[in-house]
């Protein structure tokens, strides 16, 4: 298995730059492994998914992305990640300065409950910006990149929570690139939306990747198809095929991700 | 079933009927704004001024003993222990502990650390040329130290309520912004559970407002004029003075009024306490409902 | 990826960032300050052990009946022993003038001189022998357990404090334990909603009548009422003080039991009624088992509220240390007695002493009635939420 994935990654690492590189990634809660020697490349500029049954390990890879993981008690890391060459588990790397450039947008929209004009400027207050001018201008040129502008443009002083669903998940999105990360990493983003909000979401996506570079988890394989370049699809904490999203939706190598994408199991 | 339950009102019923049937008459503005001077068994002219401004010195000196400690310790056992550990399971339990240390005990405690430990070692240091003691004697500050640790579980509990209620999604989207544990409790947990944290306090200056076992030795007055103006005089208190006129009154039926009003006056303050915890507690909790 | 090495975005990341020293700063001071708790635990121990030691020890060696030291001896004798004759302190003995000093040794002559001969005179009465078994005393005809700290001969047995104790916190769970689970039932059960959502705040306020009231209300209303209804001797007995400690007992098992009762899922009795039994039998057959561990628990530390509580007992006993399981007469308990007579005492001396001891009882006795009801309580969530079998 991990001989196909070093092949993989071989053959990616020629065609693309690779912006964030795993190598024999493998992470345990306690006595649970949940990611098993985890090797792949994402690359630059790119819209790269995770497929894969619940329980499959891709949120946590994501989540290695941005050490969310250290978050909880008795997780064990082993393996290496880099992002743009700095390996982001060494001990001097500033993990604040890595969440800063590595946005995340999570499953259940997490807006704080303050104002949406708030929301947006807590992680600018954050890192160090005062001046109200320069942080009211952020706070639009991020609302209009979120395409939420124009919905809330006249009410950026109400409480976030007032806000649907679909425009809670935008808004957070907004509160993610307002400080000007490079990658953007999303946990199943759309999976608590209706179709609208959904598309509007996916929409916003292709439009986000030209600036930066985004890793979604999703199990929402015609999502998948829409929005990403590439996908990997996991199962039971093992990388199964990884390849443009083309190549594995219709012509997979392997017979478990054949089944999975045509939706025999998971 | 139904029938315990109605015993249960019943018993409360009779009591506070009783009481405000014998006592509202003695019970009025005078009463409770004049003090009691050399005159505290006078039913015409007594008044509780004095216990009622002890027992309040007591109950804000030691909420503000109580509330940084207790905070800090909540925001320590929701927010940075493991929750599993040795240590963590070791504090959880010292918590139950001090919950069930009887009333009586804390004040056995705080004589023996607080007013003499502490004060005897205060005399000595700051004072050691003086023989009479200074700080080694009942006083205000003993007795609210003292009050201060029997209320620390209460605080530290509802504390603890309250950070648990906030969705954990709040906290992963401030340590994904890249802000630190410390921003991260300081700009949305302290704030989000504030409502919860303020419940916690008032439940604790509830609990301790009628107590009396524990301020027996460490600072109430049987009688003293004027009002406590340092930390380390002693204080006349509400529920020490009703002890003192139920056992120790020379005309038992001739003071029976001014009892029960200062009951009432006792009764009243904790009631007030305890409705405005109840009442904050609902709200924490419809705001909650609707939130998620 | 060398490329990538001197993207100046990336640059910030391998820089450790100042703030991170607050950070830990700030972390270790968290940690500290929820370190007082068990401090405080451990404090409580130590001071309350500490000044009871000696007697625990048995090192307390003062019997009425001593050598006598004649006025004129002042010069000759050691200091130490003086000391201890005189009972002072090496502060107050240093401060003192020869003439106080002569003038103490006159007024111990004469205490020697009224002292009452005999052998009860000569006895260490702080030994554990004579603190938990009976004794006769000269004068009484059979031994007994006597506590009269203040007297001649002091004596402090305490087994009538035990018995008092005992005996009014059993009264005070049988009239609550009923009532309480009764209600505790029939709030999680039985009761509507709405019903339920009025009760429950109402106990809560019980909760929060200071016991100095319910002293109070025992004291000058019950005390007589029921002395005139049943027209017993002493109007301040057991009966009396049980039934006001049961009143705030109540609230503390009521929540207790009524949390256990809620804590056995839905699931259980929903199974039970889908069969087609009543509320009334899904409660006494299905629910009330799953929880009895809780109930139990809840009992358990009723009793250890019941035992530790202070003014009630202070106040409706009577304060009678007469050993006796008659529940209408009047009787001591551990608590009152400490609240009654610390005040008077001489710090550091036997009867203080011997009052710590009695509150070094009363913190072993509820550690341990704590201690079990929150392990109860404990695996008992844990067995309803599956953890363990």
């Amino acid at each position: 298995m991990s001989q196909t994935q070093i092949e993989n990654a071989a053959d990616h690492e020629k065609a693309e730059a690779p912006l964030i590189v795993t190598r024999d990634l493998s992470v345990h809660y306690g006595a649970v492994q949940a990611l098993n020697q985890i090797s792949l490349n994402v690359s630059e500029h790119l819209v790269t998914a995770f497929i894969g049954p619940s329980g499959c390990g891709k949120s946590t890879l994501l989540r290695c992305f941005n050490r969310m993981n250290d978050l909880i008690d008795h997780v064990k890391t082993t393996g290496k990640v880099t992002i743009a060459g700095h390996d982001i588990y060494r001990s001097d790397i500033d993990v604040v300065q890595l969440r800063k450039k590595v946005g995340m947008v999570f499953q259940k929209s997490n807006p704080f409950p303050k104002s949406i004009r708030e929301n947006i400027m807590y992680g600018l207050r954050l890192h160090g910006m005062r001046e109200s001018n320069r942080l009211n201008e952020v706070v639009e040129s991020s609302l209009r990149s979120a395409a939420l502008w124009d919905e809330v443009k006249d009410r950026l002083d109400t409480n976030a929570l007032t806000l649907s669903g679909g425009q809670q998940q935008r808004l957070c999105i907004a509160r993610a690139i307002a400080i000007q990360p490079e990658i953007l990493l999303m946990d199943e983003p759309a999976s608590a939306l209706d179709p609208v909000a959904t598309a509007k979401i996916e929409e916003l996506i292709l439009t986000l990747k030209e600036r930066y570079t985004i890793v979604i988890v999703t199990h929402n394989m015609q999502q998948a198809t829409r929005i990403s370049d590439k996908t990997a699809f996991f199962y039971l904490g093992a990388l199964v095929e990884y390849g443009n999203t083309q190549a594995i939706f219709t012509n997979p190598k392997n017979r478990q991700t054949e089944d999975y994408v045509t939706g025999r199991f998971g | 079933m139904a029938f315990a339950t109605a015993i249960i009102l019943a018993f409360a019923a009779v009591i506070l009927s009783n009481i405000l049937w014998q006592g509202w008459e003695a019970f009025s503005w005078r009463f409770i704004t004049s003090r009691a001077d050399q005159n505290m068994f006078d039913s015409q002219q007594a008044g509780v001024l004095q216990m009622i401004a002890g027992t309040s010195a007591r109950v804000v000196l030691m909420t503000i003993f109580v509330m940084p400690i207790g905070v800090i310790t909540a925001i320590y056992l929701t927010e940075y222990a493991r929750k599993d550990s040795l240590l963590t399971n070791l504090i959880q339990s010292a918590v139950n502990n001090l919950a069930g240390v009887p009333s009586i005990v804390f004040g056995l405690f705080g004589l023996g650390f607080f007013v003499n430990f502490i004060g005897g070692n205060l005399d000595l240091i700051l004072r050691p040329e003086q023989a009479a003691p200074y700080w080694r004697n009942p006083a205000l500050i003993w007795a609210s130290l003292t009050l201060a640790v029997m209320t620390l579980p209460v605080v530290i509990v509802s504390t603890e309520e309250a950070l648990k209620a906030i969705p954990p999604g709040l906290r992963e989207a401030s340590m994904a912004l890249g802000a630190t544990r410390l921003e991260t409790v300081i700009r949305i947990v302290i704030p989000q559970a504030l409502p919860g944290i303020m419940t916690g306090g008032v439940l604790a200056v509830g609990r301790a407002a009628g107590e009396v076992a524990p301020i027996l030795f460490t600072g109430a007055a049987y009688y003293m004029s004027g009002y406590p103006s340092h930390l380390t005089d002693q204080f006349m208190d509400l529920g020490y003075h009703i002890f003192i006129l139920s056992t120790q009154s020379p005309d038992i039926e001739g003071t029976r009024s001014i009892l029960y009003a200062t009951v009432i006056t006792l009764l009243l303050l904790t009631f007030t306490l305890n409705l405005l915890t109840i009442l904050m507690r609902a709200r924490i909790r419809t705001k909650l409902r609707t939130f998620h | 990826m060398k490329e990538n090495d001197s993207n100046p975005n990336w640059q910030s990341l391998a820089n450790e960032s100042g703030s991170s020293l607050i950070e830990k700063a700030m972390e270790k001071f968290v940690f500290l300050i929820s370190l007082t708790t068990i401090l405080f635990v451990l404090l409580i121990f130590v001071f309350i052990a500490r000044e009871s030691l000696p007697i625990f020890l048995g090192t307390v060696e003062r019997s009425i009946v001593r050598e006598p030291i004649p006025v004129n001896a002042l010069t000759t004798t050691p200091p130490e022993e003086l000391m201890a004759y005189l009972d002072l302190s090496a502060d107050e003995f240093q401060s003192m003038e020869k003439e106080t000093l002569e003038l103490l040794l006159e007024v111990k002559l004469e205490e020697l001189a009224q002292a009452p001969i005999g052998t009860d005179a000569t006895i260490q009465t702080t030994r554990w022998r004579y603190l938990l078994l009976p004794f006769q005393w000269s004068g009484y005809d059979a031994p007994a357990f006597i506590w009269q700290p203040i007297s001649q001969i002091r004596k402090y047995n305490i087994v009538p404090l035990l018995i008092g104790s005992l005996k009014t916190s059993l009264i005070a769970l049988l009239f609550a334990v009923p009532i309480a689970i009764g209600a505790a039932i029939y709030v999680s059960q039985l009761a509507p909603m709405r019903i339920r959502e009025w009760i429950k705040p109402m106990i809560e306020m019980m909760a929060g009548i200071p016991s100095v009231v319910l002293g109070f209300f025992a004291l000058i209303v019950m005390a007589t009422t029921l002395q005139e209804t049943f027209g017993y001797q002493s109007r301040l007995n057991a009966l009396v003080a049980g039934i006001a400690l049961g009143l705030a007992v109540i609230p503390v098992i009521f929540s207790i039991a009524e949390d256990a009762l809620t804590s056995v899922p839905q699931s259980f009795s929903h199974a039970a009624l889908a069969l087609g039994s009543s509320r009334w039998q899904t409660a006494s057959s299905v629910v009330l088992p799953a929880a009895l561990p809780g109930i139990f628990a809840a009992v358990v530390l009723g009793f250890g509220r019941a035992i530790g509580e202070t003014m009630i007992v202070l106040m409706a006993t009577g304060n009678a240390s007469i050993v006796s399981w008659s529940l209408l007469d009047s009787t001591r308990t551990i608590t009152a007695t400490i609240a009654a007579e610390l005040a008077e005492t001489v710090f550091g001396g036997e009867h203080y002493r011997i009052l710590f001891v009695l509150g070094t009882i009363l913190f072993g006795v509820t550690f341990l009635a704590n201690l079990v009801g929150d392990v109860v309580i404990h695996r008992l969530k844990r067995r309803l939420e599956g953890k363990i079998a």
